[in-house]
Formats: C-alpha cells, sequence, structure tokens
C-alpha cells in the first residue's frame, strides 16, 4: 500500500508538468498552429525561472511566495519565446515544424553557452526547497489526503486550476469557440468578421504560457531545481504532444493521457522501490523507454480515426480560398 | 533600333540569373547565414563585449587551418542532411535522423567489435551494416505513416529516444565495445576502420569521398529515375500523384527507408573513422544523450534547399563554422556559439524563401522601371516562373 502511495504522489508533479504542456500544445493547435517547439518553450520557461530564483535563494522569502513568482517569470518567457513561434508562422507564414524545430535547438544551446560561461557547468541549479511534507488539516483526511496532500508540491494544485480553466476557457466562451473556429476552417471564421491573424497569435500566445510555466514545473516537481542544456526537459514538450493527440484535442481526455504516461514514467524511475518489478531482473533502460513505447502505440491506436483541428499546420492566407 | 537590342539581351541575362531556382535558393541560404551569423554576433556581444569580435573572426576563419577535420565532421552531417533533405523531397519531415544515426553507428560498431571476417572487407561490411542499421530506425516511422496515418514527427522523436536508450544500454553492457575506466566506447581493430586519406593530424578519411559520390548518386536518382520522378511528385501534391496510380504507401516506406540508411551511413562514417593519433579511433560515450548530428542534419538539408549538390556545399560549410566555433573558447566563449548560430539559421531558413521571393520582388521592380518599354511582353513569363520557384523553394 505504501509503494502505490509513493506511485501516486511522485506521479502527480510529472502529471501536472505533462498536462500544463500538452493544453499549452492544444489551445496551439486548435488555432491551426503546430507547436512542435514546446520543448524550447518549456525549457526556456524553466532556465529563466531557475533564473530568478536563483537571485532570490538567499532572501527570506517564502519558498511558496518564490514558486508562485516564479511561476509568473516563467509563464511571461515563455509567452515571449512562443512569440518568435506565431510571427514566423502566422505573419511569415513559414513551416510550422522547421521553425518549431529550430525554436528547440536554440534553447538548449544557448542554456549551454551561457551556463558553462557564467556557473561554470551545463546549466543552473537552485536550492530552494518547494517540498510540502503536508498541508494543514487536508493532509489529515484518510485515503485523499495522503493521496493529495502528503509529499506533494504546491505545483499539483496550481496544476488541477488550470485545467479547470482550461476547460471553462475552451467549452465556455466565446473566445474558445472562435479559436476553434481559427483551426477548423479560418476562411469561413473570416467570413463572419473573426481576425484569424490575432486568435492564431493569441493560441501560441497560451501555448507559451502553459507550456512555460509546465517547463518551470518540471524543474521543480522532477528534477529538484536543475535546469541543465544537456537533457532539458527529456523530451517532455514530444511527449506531451503525444498526450495532445492520444487526448484527441480534448481537456479533460488530454488530463487522463497525462496521468497515464506519468504513472508510466514514475514507474519507470521507481523500479528499484517495487519489490516484484525488480525481481524481474530487467534493465531498468527498457523501463525509461516504456513512456516512448507507448506513445508509438497509443499513436498507432488513436491517429487512424484522428480529430486533429482541419487547418492546422496550413499557414492563413486570405487570398487563397 | 540596335539600342533596344541591347537592351532586350541584358535583360534576358539578368531575368536568367534571378528567376533562376538555384539562385534564389542560393540567395535564400545566403540570407538566413547572415541572419544567423548577425545573431550570433549579437550572442557574443551580450556574453561578452570586449572578445565579441575576435571571437567572429574565429568562426568565420577559424575553420581554415583545419581543413581536414572539416572533412571529416562534414561527413556525417551531410549524410543526415540527405536523410532530411530526401525525406523532404517527398513531403515527410525526418527529424529521426539522430536516431537513425546512432543505430547505424551502434550496428557500425557490432560489426567492427564482434564480426570475425577477412580483413579486407571488415570495414566494408560494417558500413554497409551502419546503413542496415539506419534503414530499420527509418523503416518503422515509415511504416507507421504510411498505414497507420500516424505523424512522421512525432514517430521519428520517440524512436530518437528509444534508439538512444537501447544503444547506450547495449553498448554499456558489453565488455568488447565498452571501456568503463574511460566510459566510452574501445578503440576499433585496424581492419574495421576506414582507410584515412594520409593527411596527418586529422581524421579525414574516405568517408568524405563516398558521402559526396552518394550524394551525387541522389542527384541522378531524383532527376533521371521513375522512381525520382514519383517521389517528387509525391512531395508536390499527394492526391494528384496517387490518382496518377504512384503507389504512396510503398513510396513512404522505401522513401524513409532509405532516408534512415543515408543517417545510418553518417554513424558508420563517423565512428569508423581513425583518429588523428595513431592506432586509436574515434569513440562513443554513451551518456543518454540525443546525437546532434541529426538536428544539424536538419540545418544542412534546408541550407541546401534539399537538393543533394547543395546539401554536400551547406555540410561542408556548417561543419567549417562548427570548427571555427571551437577555436572561439580561445577568447573565452563556448563552442555551443554555433549551435546557436545554427538553430537561426534554420529558423531563418523556414521562411527565407518567402522573404527572398520578397526581395528579388522589389529588386525585379525597380530594374523593371527603367525599361518601361519591355514590359508588357515579357510580363506574363515572369509571374509564371517566380510562381514556379516558389513552390520550389517550398519543398
Amino acid at each position: 500500500m505504501d509503494t502505490i502511495y509513493y506511485l501516486f504522489q511522485n506521479m502527480l508533479p510529472v502529471a501536472i508538468s505533462l498536462l500544463l504542456v500538452a493544453l499549452g500544445g492544444m489551445f496551439s493547435e486548435i488555432g491551426g498552429i503546430i507547436n512542435i517547439a514546446l520543448e524550447g518553450i518549456m525549457l526556456f520557461g524553466a532556465f529563466i525561472a531557475a533564473l530568478f530564483v536563483y537571485s532570490v535563494q538567499g532572501t527570506d522569502m517564502s519558498p511558496q511566495t518564490i514558486l508562485l513568482l516564479g511561476m509568473v517569470v516563467a509563464a511571461i518567457s515563455g509567452l515571449i519565446y512562443s512569440l518568435l513561434l506565431s510571427f514566423a508562422a502566422v505573419t511569415m507564414k513559414a513551416d510550422q515544424v522547421i521553425t518549431g524545430t529550430s525554436l528547440n535547438m536554440l534553447i538548449p544551446a544557448a542554456i549551454l553557452l551561457f551556463a558553462k560561461m557564467f556557473f561554470g557547468s551545463d546549466g543552473i541549479t537552485t536550492n530552494v526547497n518547494f517540498y510540502i511534507r503536508e498541508v494543514h488539516i487536508l493532509g489529515k483526511i484518510p485515503v485523499i489526503g495522503k493521496l493529495f496532500f502528503q509529499n506533494t508540491y504546491l505545483t499539483v494544485m496550481i496544476g488541477l486550476v488550470f485545467l479547470v480553466i482550461a476547460v471553462i476557457i475552451f467549452y465556455r466562451t466565446k473566445f474558445g469557440l472562435r479559436l476553434r473556429a481559427c483551426g477548423e476552417h479560418p476562411h469561413a471564421a473570416d467570413s463572419v468578421g473573426i481576425n484569424v491573424h490575432k486568435m492564431r497569435y493569441a493560441g501560441a500566445s497560451i501555448s507559451g504560457i502553459l507550456a512555460g510555466i509546465g517547463g518551470f514545473f518540471y524543474s521543480v516537481g522532477i528534477t529538484d531545481g536543475n535546469v541543465n542544456g544537456h537533457t532539458g526537459v527529456a523530451g517532455f514538450g514530444f511527449l506531451a504532444l503525444a498526450v495532445m493527440i492520444f487526448g484527441q484535442w480534448k481537456p479533460m481526455r488530454i488530463f487522463f493521457g497525462a496521468l497515464f504516461f506519468a504513472f508510466l514514467r514514475t514507474l519507470a524511475y521507481s523500479v528499484s522501490l517495487i519489490p516484484f518489478l525488480s525481481n524481474l531482473g530487467i534493465d531498468q533502460t527498457y523501463y525509461k523507454m516504456l513512456p516512448y513505447f507507448a506513445t508509438m502505440i497509443v499513436l498507432a491506436f488513436t491517429s487512424k480515426k484522428s480529430r486533429a483541428p482541419k487547418a492546422e499546420g496550413i499557414p492563413y492566407d486570405k487570398s487563397q480560398r | 533600333m540596335e539600342n533596344k537590342n541591347d537592351l532586350q539581351i541584358k535583360k534576358f541575362k539578368f531575368k536568367n540569373i534571378t528567376d533562376n531556382a538555384g539562385f534564389s535558393s542560393f540567395a535564400s541560404a545566403m540570407m538566413a547565414i547572415f541572419f544567423g551569423l548577425v545573431f550570433g554576433f549579437i550572442v557574443m556581444l551580450v556574453a561578452s563585449p570586449p572578445n565579441a569580435v575576435a571571437g567572429m573572426k574565429y568562426i568565420i576563419l577559424g575553420g581554415l587551418g583545419r581543413l581536414g577535420d572539416v572533412f571529416y565532421f562534414a561527413t556525417p552531417i551531410l549524410m543526415t542532411g540527405l536523410a532530411v533533405g530526401f525525406a523532404f523531397k517527398m513531403g515527410l519531415f525526418n527529424i529521426g535522423a539522430s536516431g537513425q544515426y546512432t543505430m547505424g553507428m551502434f550496428f557500425a560498431l557490432y560489426v567492427g567489435f564482434m564480426w570475425d571476417m577477412p580483413d579486407s572487407i571488415h570495414w566494408i561490411v560494417a558500413i554497409l551494416s551502419g546503413m542496415v542499421g539506419g534503414m530499420l530506425w527509418g523503416l518503422i516511422p515509415g511504416i507507421f505513416k504510411a498505414f497507420l496515418n500516424v505523424n512522421e514527427v512525432i514517430t521519428s522523436i520517440m524512436f530518437n529516444y528509444i534508439g538512444m536508450y537501447l544503444v547506450d544500454m547495449l553498448i554499456k553492457g558489453n565488455g568488447t565495445m565498452y571501456k568503463s575506466t574511460t566510459t566510452r566506447t574501445n578503440y576499433l581493430p585496424l581492419e574495421s576502420q576506414i582507410p584515412s586519406l594520409g593527411i596527418t593530424g586529422t581524421n579525414v578519411n574516405l568517408g568524405i569521398i563516398f558521402a559526396v559520390l552518394i550524394g551525387v548518386i541522389i542527384y541522378i536518382i531524383l532527376q533521371k529515375t521513375t522512381f525520382g520522378y514519383e517521389l517528387k511528385a509525391t512531395g508536390f501534391n499527394k492526391f494528384a500523384s496517387e490518382y496518377a496510380g504512384m503507389k504512396g504507401k510503398t513510396n513512404i516506406i522505401l522513401t524513409m527507408a532509405i532516408a534512415g540508411g543515408f543517417a545510418g551511413l553518417g554513424g558508420a562514417f563517423a565512428i569508423l573513422a581513425p583518429s588523428g593519433i595513431s592506432g586509436s579511433s574515434m569513440t562513443y560515450e554513451p551518456i543518454n544523450m540525443i546525437a546532434s548530428a541529426g538536428f544539424d542534419g536538419i540545418a544542412v538539408a534546408l541550407l541546401g534547399s534539399s537538393h543533394p549538390i547543395g546539401i554536400i556545399f551547406s555540410a561542408i560549410f556548417i561543419s567549417y563554422i562548427k570548427r571555427g566555433g571551437t577555436l572561439t573558447s580561445l577568447v573565452g566563449y563556448k563552442p555551443e556559439i554555433i549551435d546557436v548560430v545554427i538553430a537561426v539559421i534554420i529558423y531563418f531558413s523556414a521562411f527565407a524563401a518567402i522573404m527572398n521571393s520578397g526581395l528579388s520582388r522589389i529588386i525585379k521592380s525597380r530594374f523593371k522601371n527603367k525599361e518601361l518599354s519591355h514590359i508588357e511582353e515579357d510580363e506574363p513569363e515572369t509571374t509564371v516562373k517566380s510562381k514556379d520557384d516558389n513552390t520550389k523553394e517550398e519543398e
């Protein structure tokens, strides 16, 4: 039973990070922009936020305040970085996948360059402890308290709030409907007076914000405050894309997809703690490959009848009908 | 009357140059490189202002003193560039060149170390097995794309990770290949190394010659064979080519497998090389990192606008500035500056074609204003040609 609690508690920060980034990808794609650059945006947000945390970590600010401020910093930097993508994809009508790839390559290189020059290492490590042993009162609730409110991070609760907001924006606002129209049939949207370029900028910017925050939460909950250019975010941006496809561009399904992938990953990294699995004697590397394999299998089953936005990846050109 | 003829000839020549597809892709590549270098310079200015000029000088001129290494390091990225560019022709984005490269490298290493063979053909077999490894890793995303409609970008990225973990695990678990004291692979037996070109102090070997030859062969395949034609036709318009009776699915799988084979060859060329110090060879360190050669290949392919001959030159160029980039550490920078430059080059080459056509339109319209008398008869032709250019560049 303790193993299950342990797995669950470790899974949640991973799931939240994946969830936020996948939701980001969703907002970009339902607007019609393929956001391959999620990986780069995550890393950029994580790095700038880590720089911020690094600069305030000596002061007597409480860790959870730093976390919230760091989140804002990550959101802003993610937004700024995503503008590079939207500028290329919307204004310049460039190939979105290629642009995204270049943005993914830029950040690890830039981090390595600056970190090696100024910190003498591959990245930056902060030593603020964001970990929460137990939340007051809530942690005392029998099962639920142990699952959600012990050995956790504030990021989990923030992430769930973001999920609710995303659902509301997606289904209940004019903006969400218009954004989806721009991804499905931009000409139709344009004909009823929606500014497709503006909407696409908005969609990509939301994805930048969420991916930036997701990157910061990744560094907080998974790598203990270390952000480096070598491992980056270990393909989480791409896994998030897979989660998004798995979730068929719908927020709640994305949430369950994120939980599933996070579970696999947590399992892979805690094999040695689970007697049943470590007794099997399978090399741990196989477990590390598991999430990627699972992605392949899941995609194989879901892509055939995919509900991808129809106009995604196609630059909007008013003159073409 | 004579004067008018003169003008016509002059104009005809000018148009010949600017409307040529090769010229405009060359111009857009130049523009991307220019922006990349300018951005690199800005980054260096931000990082350490007093050394920026010296650093830039190293990047631009530093490669000259180490041409042998330039060619050695051009070999793998030339191959991965072909892997990406070849798939581009078909409209597929082969981001998985890294995994295919790693797989090819592993297969080549395995054969080089573990198989017992006559000395004279050992290295050839090792190279070919590298190709097989890469093909395998290209084939799977191809099958997924053709039969299950899974986006090849995501599949190949997943296979980058799977390949990387798999290869690192297999190498670490093999006592003959892995030397735990250096945490790198052992030196290869001499007979499985590619013969050196004999330039002392460098790694340059026969691989670069093979790579260039392969580039030329691909050019011929694309231009002169039915397969090449079908490939390009599918790249231009999937539905039209399907309607014309071309087998889209088979071609997708074939293209991905061939592209993977190229990347695998790149891995083989990179690892089977003798190093500058005699008796030793290149080694690989399994530290769970995705090979950068695949991503450099994307830059190479884009700079060369997916044209095999263009890719040969752009690979040498990228390798050249990379060599220069390693020298920037002499003035306090790190070699990663070049990766920044390369990323920016890719970013701009994604829309350099559009910017370029805009620019050339401005130049042309200026030129035309001076020769108003000829506009009427030449106008239609110009538009048709420039349209053609645009579609070519968007491949």
